[in-house]
């Protein structure tokens, strides 16, 4: 897997000569020469150590054959390898039976049972008795390592899988081997619990059941599962997964190795939110978002009750009718949790039918659609290759995890120069070149100040950072990937967007990818969810259309009447949620969600729409990868897709969309604008292809020994998993204009002075928040924090408070008690609130704090 | 009897018992050495100690010389001192740290010198609590002395010396193990290749790491000659060698004999060395070099104390500790304990030593204090050899380190030489010594 | 907020400075952690932790790995026996056994008193002097039960605590020497002489 030229050499394995990649591992060369050696400790995506020892084989060197280890020794012409031999066996036997000399033979109690390398292993090479008659080593059984994470320190052969695991690709050792000698074990700090967002990756690598995932703990055994491949969707990252399943019942989900996504890993809110589509048939209330909507409900005396479909699509059909009478009268929001097809039959549906321009995937918490769009877009594969990145955008690792362990590992390599434009936490920080402090509201001058090469008044940023950060974008910015986003949810996005706009113009050669979160949000926006955007990435300069933040003034204003809300999780993600609920008041809402949502409170229709593992379709990441996702359930109840559901709406309307199903969807999508949903969806393509892009698309065949449990093609009938390169054409693309960086539109904004006797506020996210993929699942939901304050050090002296304490903190409309948190990733003068998150009283301080109107946001500080 | 008449290269100063003085130190011709060197070329330095052949005084007895000029070609970047002298029953470099620690600093700023580095380490044992306090002293004392820090001595080389102390794992004497350790982290061996010293050493910088008594040498072969000490021993074994003899011995301490010169039959009873055995009693078995080596039976009392003729009888002279057992000690018990410190010391890294030793430990256990079985004796053979393939010597290995072939050779020498004590053992219920 | 108190605050950063790289001094720190609390607490973890630029798991799991690092409390006299070949042959086990009777404890436990931690040790390397007994790493060459009560009662009335200082304490010379080199002066020629050395290998290469 080395990036070197591809010369070959010559080896000789159990006597047959065959070419293999210069410098490759044994091991590797093997494998591909059809020889497989056993192992535990080697797994490929990490660096390889060589101490279980299982994988010696018989190396000829100047001193005879010796056994050396498959997994760390690299292929040299001429090299002569034995793998058969009787000494080979025999140590490899007793790798084997030392192995299991302390192993404990609960087998049957096992998580791992049925689908361990250890026990796999031992069917095929062991000698079916024992001769170790002593007393095994005894460890107090399942000890909780982290919150999601339990250890069991009989079963673990000390592989060093998880702990290198956690320092090299998570970043953070927050396990490591504690002890010596046949005591060694996987143990966390007394301090800190292991609670790394990618903890779950250690179990399904974990080659034996020493780690094992609490959520699955006991849920159900291998040979009950059933299996698909599917594209996960807690973020815009777009790791593929396994989805499993036992008895209709969701199970489980493995992080599937994708080489251009996110080879094998997840995070665990990813791996562990599949409770919240299937778990929570206690919650009925449809305001909570455990619940999940399985019928039609229609407000009838004030109260959301069950209807048919019928009867919702009638009622539906009358509020949309009506308010569409008026000019401006009707809009929709949200969309970015659907598939492409599902968006674009929205999409088609408001402009065909609503004949509404009043459409916005996002909740006014990223980036300018036509800015997003009209940026040169760069892959995940580039930003970590890339001789330069400048990330301008949250904290990756809360936002976009698998995002963060990619950029981590090309940062940390030495091969990529980061640039951090530093507006809040980050956990990158400590591994960029240059950091340029941004504190609210300063980002576009310091931006302005790199593309112009001269000196930003007011922003604390260092000359020489500057001039460094110069030299390392050149020119033109060949070579350089910008991470775009928004950091701050406090600050107006025009700041972040003119700082864009600014540097893509200075920078032509420079590549963007765009760090907005939701799920299926570049999807939605390449489905034409958004003010001036048309299906296929076209964009259509000739109109002009509200975004949410827009939508939500008129609807406050009574100027817009109707809302079409496509999903849930607007109140927890519009950072002024007290205006967006006056806009709801005043609004007929009609609702299309398949979970239950605060927003629902004001709807006079829900119609129950299916959710990720109950539909088929396609997804497009964040750099444009369209890949599919698959059912692995039916949906409850009468929840139908939102295909379906807006082809029966329109039908109640009185027009036709002409999407009888999905796979007519994908059909319709790809025909007129090129957009490849139905190849990815119809094909072998379990890579996904990247819009704009003709990409050859191939898979290494599953390793069971690389991710146990993960089980290849044939096993589960699933011909897309593993084999052939599949070559797609899908240049062609976009049946509407392109959209250019000259059609962006930023509304000029000034910002105010830095107040010194004030704090700024910063509203960053953190991965667990109050979001349905979170308290659907009660693993995650158990981990949300309360909201906090969070300020530098600095400013707790000055203030004189210490974290714990709670404060009074005053907004220009309201004020809030929050008990203070240290983060010296904050700049001095800034206080940091969580987008999401809600006090221990349940309160959304944000809310209270917030002002949609500002620029940035003072609050001040009342101790108590 | 013992031949006595070489000179003492490294033991010169034991009768003061102010020996580890600066004053005592200067009295005696201390720093005189690393003076001369200092007139000399860094590869004239080297060449000296090429000339005396000296062989690596840890264990694997490697020429000195010879490591030096692989290096020499590319730049070194660090000289790392091994003292964590913890192969059992060996207690000479404790003697040389304790007892004459200005020595070791000028043979190591002999040995930077010659290798034109810059900054040295001295890793000792943790357990030295005194040699380290030594140590550091010595250290102290050659800064004020001009014999350390900038421009030494007035010349144009500088160097710096950090004592650092280990924390107790027997491990960290393996070079790259305590490498590991000098680095912060767990002492686990490096695999080699790719991680030879030399060339992938400290902080992945080419880096030499020599021996305490090596080191010590160092001062008198400067002075001397390299030629004046080849002159001493005979064939590739020069010089004299420091031998710790313990065990059933009247007389057990750290000795400095010549080379080869003398047998092992000299070292235990000439009344000048170890003295004979306790009550008079028969030798059973010696283990001839650390508890890694394979054991000799009385038979071989009169092999010469040389490094080849050790090791054409299938062992070696490794740290230079001769452990005497005599009739009334227990082959078993003595096999048993020495692989429960295997088993304890094993890093953990290679399954084959993590699990093997700790098996092998309670079969002997077993053995020892009842419920031995008559099938463990060919067990612990089987066993030994998934670790140590074919049970050869030298060794080959399933392992990283030397640690996991070194288990077996205890198991395998008692074995081999005493098998009817383990059944003996097995028909008495344990050990028939009790 | 430091853990350390301020005085070996200032000795943990000259030891941090001492070497090319911080994570070095992690041996040493934990030392120097034993020395203030008597074992390696938790916060004292942490803090190293922050000087040597790793995880407070890493520091635990580099401290649990060697042995004289003591993550649980242990007595002021930390009092190891080696049963090791040489010391076996001598009666190690047998003078074992008799200090876990006069200390009332068993091996690897803590007196009542809470005065003395008994320990079961590997080769101690001073095997002419057998059984080996150290207290706090000092040799106090008591080979038999008389001489080994005999130091109980010496450690006990304080008579030995010149010579052995409570549990922690190493290292009582502190370095003084080579923090008068000026360490970038010498980083700077050694990296001038490896550019030396550098040209002439190319040289000589060629």
């Amino acid at each position: 897997m080395t990036d070197q030229t591809r010369t070959t050499v010559s080896i000789t394995v159990n006597g047959r000569v065959v070419e293999s990649p210069a410098g490759e591992l044994l091991i590797e060369a093997a494998e591909l020469a059809g020889v497989y050696i056993p192992r535990f400790c080697y797994h490929p995506r990490m660096e390889p150590v060589g101490v279980c020892r299982m994988c010696l084989v018989e190396v000829d060197g100047p001193r005879g054959a010796t056994l050396q280890p498959a997994c760390f020794i690299r292929v040299s012409e001429g090299m002569s390898v034995n793998t058969e031999s009787n000494k080979v066996k025999k140590a490899q036997d007793g790798v084997l039976e030392f192995l299991l000399a302390n192993h404990p033979l609960d087998c049957p109690v096992c998580d791992k049972g049925g689908e361990c390398p250890l026990q796999d292993q031992t069917l095929v090479h062991g000698s079916g008795e024992t001769r170790f008659v002593e007393e095994k080593r005894h460890f107090v059984k399942p000890i909780e390592i982290g919150p999601l994470v339990l250890l069991d320190r009989e079963r673990c052969i000390q592989c060093s899988r998880c702990t290198r695991f956690a320092a090299e690709v998570a970043g953070d050792a927050q396990i490591d081997f504690a002890g010596r000698g046949d005591l060694i074990e996987v143990a966390p700090s007394p301090n800190q619990p292991f609670d790394s967002v990618f903890s779950g990756n250690t179990v399904q690598i974990c080659p034996v059941g020493a780690l094992t995932a609490k959520p699955y703990r006991f849920a159900a055994r291998p040979w009950d599962l059933e299996q698909v491949e599917s594209t996960c969707t807690a973020c815009a990252v777009g790791c593929r997964i396994a989805v499993q399943s036992a008895g209709n019942r969701l199970t489980r989900v493995l992080g599937v190795d994708s080489e251009p996504v996110n080879h094998g890993w997840l995070c665990d809110k990813g791996r562990f939110t599949l409770d919240s589509v299937d778990a929570n048939a206690d919650a009925t209330d449809p305001l909570d978002p455990r619940t999940r909507i399985t019928e039609p409900l229609v407000r009838r005396d004030g109260e959301l009750v069950a209807a048919t479909w019928g009867e919702a699509l009638a009622a539906a059909g009358t509020v949309l009718r009506d308010a569409a009478a008026t000019p401006g009268g009707v809009g929709a929001i949200g969309g970015a949790a659907l598939t492409n097809e599902g968006a674009y039959a929205w999409s088609r549906f408001v402009r065909d039918v609503l004949a509404s321009e009043h459409v916005d995937a996002q909740y006014g918490d990223g980036l300018d659609a036509t800015l997003v769009q009209a940026l040169p877009r760069a892959t995940i594969d580039e930003a970590a290759s890339a001789a330069t990145v400048v990330t301008i955008t949250g904290d990756l690792r809360e936002e976009l995890p698998i995002l963060f362990v990619r950029l981590r590992a090309a940062v940390a390599s030495g091969r990529t120069n980061l640039i951090e434009f530093a507006a809040g936490p980050s956990a990158l920080r400590d591994l960029a070149r240059v950091v340029l402090p941004v504190r609210p509201g300063e980002t576009a001058v310091v931006a302005e100040a790199l593309a112009s090469a001269t000196t930003p008044h007011g922003p604390r940023v260092d000359e020489f950072d500057l001039a460094t950060a110069r030299d390392l974008l050149g020119e033109r910015g060949r070579g350089v990937v910008f991470i775009v986003g928004r950091a701050n949810a406090a600050e107006h996005p025009a700041i972040v967007e003119t700082a864009i706009l600014r540097l893509a113009r200075r920078y032509p050669d420079a590549t963007f990818l765009p760090a907005l979160r939701r799920g299926n949000v570049a999807g939605a926006l390449d489905m034409g969810l958004a003010p001036r955007l048309r299906p296929g990435r076209g964009f259509d300069p000739r109109v002009s259309g509200r975004d949410a933040l827009a939508q939500l003034d008129a609807l406050a204003s009574g100027e817009q009447r109707a809302l079409l809300l496509l999903g849930g999780g607007l109140l927890n993600n519009v950072a002024d949620a007290d205006h967006a609920i006056a806009a709801l008041e005043r609004a007929s809402v009609v609702a299309v969600t398949g979970h239950g949502d605060p927003a629902l409170a004001y709807a006079e229709v829900v119609l129950p729409a299916s959710v990720q593992h109950e539909r088929s379709g396609t997804v497009t990441n964040l750099e444009g990868r369209v890949s599919a996702v698959t059912a692995k359930l039916a949906a409850p109840g009468s929840a139908w897709s939102d295909v379906a559901i807006a082809s029966e709406l329109a039908e109640e309307l009185g027009r036709d969309l002409g999407l009888s199903s999905v796979e007519a969807a994908a059909k319709t999508i790809e025909e007129t604008t090129g957009y490849p949903a139905l190849s990815v969806l119809t094909s072998a393509a379990t890579e996904g292809v990247v819009v704009g892009r003709g990409e050859r698309v191939a898979r290494r065949p599953i390793d069971p020994m690389a991710t146990p449990g993960l089980r290849s093609a044939d096993s589960v009938g699933l011909a897309a998993f593993g084999g052939d390169t599949v070559t797609l054409d899908v240049a062609r693309t976009g049946s509407a204009v392109a959209a250019t960086l000259d059609d962006v539109l930023v509304e000029a904004v000034t910002v105010p002075p830095f107040d010194a006797y004030a704090l700024s506020l910063y509203a960053g996210r953190r991965l667990y928040d109050g979001g349905v993929a979170v308290c659907g699942s009660s693993a995650l939901a158990a981990l949300v924090t309360a909201t906090t304050l969070a300020l530098n050090h600095v400013d707790l002296d000055r203030l004189g408070v210490s974290p714990g304490d709670v404060v009074t903190v005053r907004g220009p409309r309201g004020a809030v008690d929050l008990p203070v948190a240290l983060d010296d990733q904050l700049a001095r003068g800034v206080a940091g609130v969580a987008v999401g998150t809600l006090t221990r009283d349940g309160a959304n301080a944000l809310a209270t704090l917030m002002d949609r109107n500002a620029v940035t946001v003072q609050v001040r500080l009342e101790t108590r | 009897m013992a031949t006595l008449d070489a000179p003492r290269i490294v033991t010169s100063r034991a009768a003061y018992a102010d020996s580890h003085t600066l004053a005592r130190y200067l009295d005696t011709g201390g720093y005189q050495g690393l003076r001369q060197a200092l007139t000399m070329f860094p590869e004239q330095v080297a060449a000296e100690v090429d000339a005396a052949s000296l062989l690596g005084r840890g264990g694997a007895g490697f020429p000195a010389g010879r490591k030096w000029s692989m290096l020499r070609k590319s730049p070194v970047s660090y000289l790392v001192v091994n003292g964590d002298e913890s192969e059992p029953a060996t207690f000479k470099d404790h003697f040389l740290v304790e007892r004459d620690p200005h020595q070791l600093v000028e043979g190591v700023i002999i040995a930077a010198y010659a290798l034109q580095v810059t900054q040295a380490f001295i890793f000792l044992r943790g357990e030295f609590a005194l040699g380290l306090e030594r140590v550091q002293q010595a250290v102290n004392e050659a800064y004020e002395h001009g014999a350390l820090g900038r421009g030494i001595f007035g010349s144009s080389f500088s160097l710096d010396i950090v004592v650092h102390p280990g924390a107790g794992a027997y491990i960290c004497g393996e070079e790259t193990a305590l490498i590991e350790a000098l680095e912060g982290k767990r002492g686990f061996p490096r695999i080699k290749p790719p991680y030879f010293p030399a060339v992938t050493g400290l902080y992945g910088e080419p880096t030499v790491v020599n021996n305490v008594e090596t080191m010590s040498n160092l001062p008198w072969i400067v002075q001397h000659g390299g030629a004046a000490f080849a002159a001493l021993g005979a064939g590739r074994s020069t010089g004299t060698r420091l031998f710790a003899l313990a065990g059933r011995v009247r007389n057990p301490g750290v000795f400095e004999i010549e080379m080869v010169k003398n047998t092992f039959r000299d070292l235990i009873f000439d009344p000048r060395l170890g003295g004979g055995i306790i009550d008079d009693r028969r030798v059973k078995a010696i283990i001839p070099g650390g508890v890694s080596a394979p054991w000799f039976g009385p038979e071989l009392l009169d092999l010469p104390l040389g490094q080849d003729e050790v090791a054409e009888r299938g062992s070696m002279l490794g740290s230079g500790s001769i452990v005497v057992m005599d009739e009334t000690s227990c082959v078993v018990r003595a096999a048993w304990r020495i692989t429960k410190f295997f088993s304890r010391e094993s890093c953990g890294q290679c399954t084959p030593c993590r699990e093997g030793s700790g098996w092998l430990e309670r079969i002997l256990y077993r053995l020892e204090h009842g419920g031995g079985r008559l099938e463990d004796v060919d067990l612990l053979l089987d066993l030994s050899d998934n670790i140590a393939p074919g049970l050869t010597w030298p060794p080959q290995q399933t392992t990283i380190c030397v640690l996991g072939p070194s288990i077996p050779s205890s198991i395998h020498a008692a074995i081999s030489m005493f098998r009817d004590d383990f059944y003996e053992h097995v028909e008495h219920g344990g050990c028939p010594h009790d | 907020m430091s853990h350390f108190r301020s005085e070996l605050r200032q000795r943990a950063d000259e030891l941090v400075s001492l070497y090319p790289r911080r994570r070095s001094a992690m041996l040493p720190l934990l030392h120097l952690a034993q020395e203030q609390d008597g074992y390696v607490t938790d916060e004292a973890m942490v803090e190293v932790a922050e000087l040597t630029g790793t995880t407070p798991a890493e520091v635990r799991g580099t401290a649990a790995f060697y042995d004289m690092f003591h993550l649980e409390p242990v007595g002021r006299y930390v009092v190891g026996v080696c049963t090791n070949i040489a010391c076996l042959l001598a009666g190690g086990e047998e003078l074992l056994a008799h200090a876990s009777r006069t200390l009332g404890c068993a091996v690897g436990g803590t007196s009542t008193d809470g005065l003395f931690t008994l320990e079961e040790t590997e080769c101690l390397a001073d095997c002419n002097i057998a059984p080996v007994v150290q207290v706090n790493h000092r040799y106090v060459r008591t080979t038999t039960p008389e001489l080994f009560d005999a130091l109980v009662d010496d450690l006990r009335q304080g008579r030995l605590d010149h010579d052995v200082p409570p549990h922690g304490t190493l290292i009582r010379v502190r370095r003084s020497g080579g923090l008068r080199v000026a360490r970038e002066e010498l980083a700077a020629e050694r990296a001038e002489s490896r550019a030396a050395r550098d040209a002439r290998a190319a040289t000589e290469a060629k």
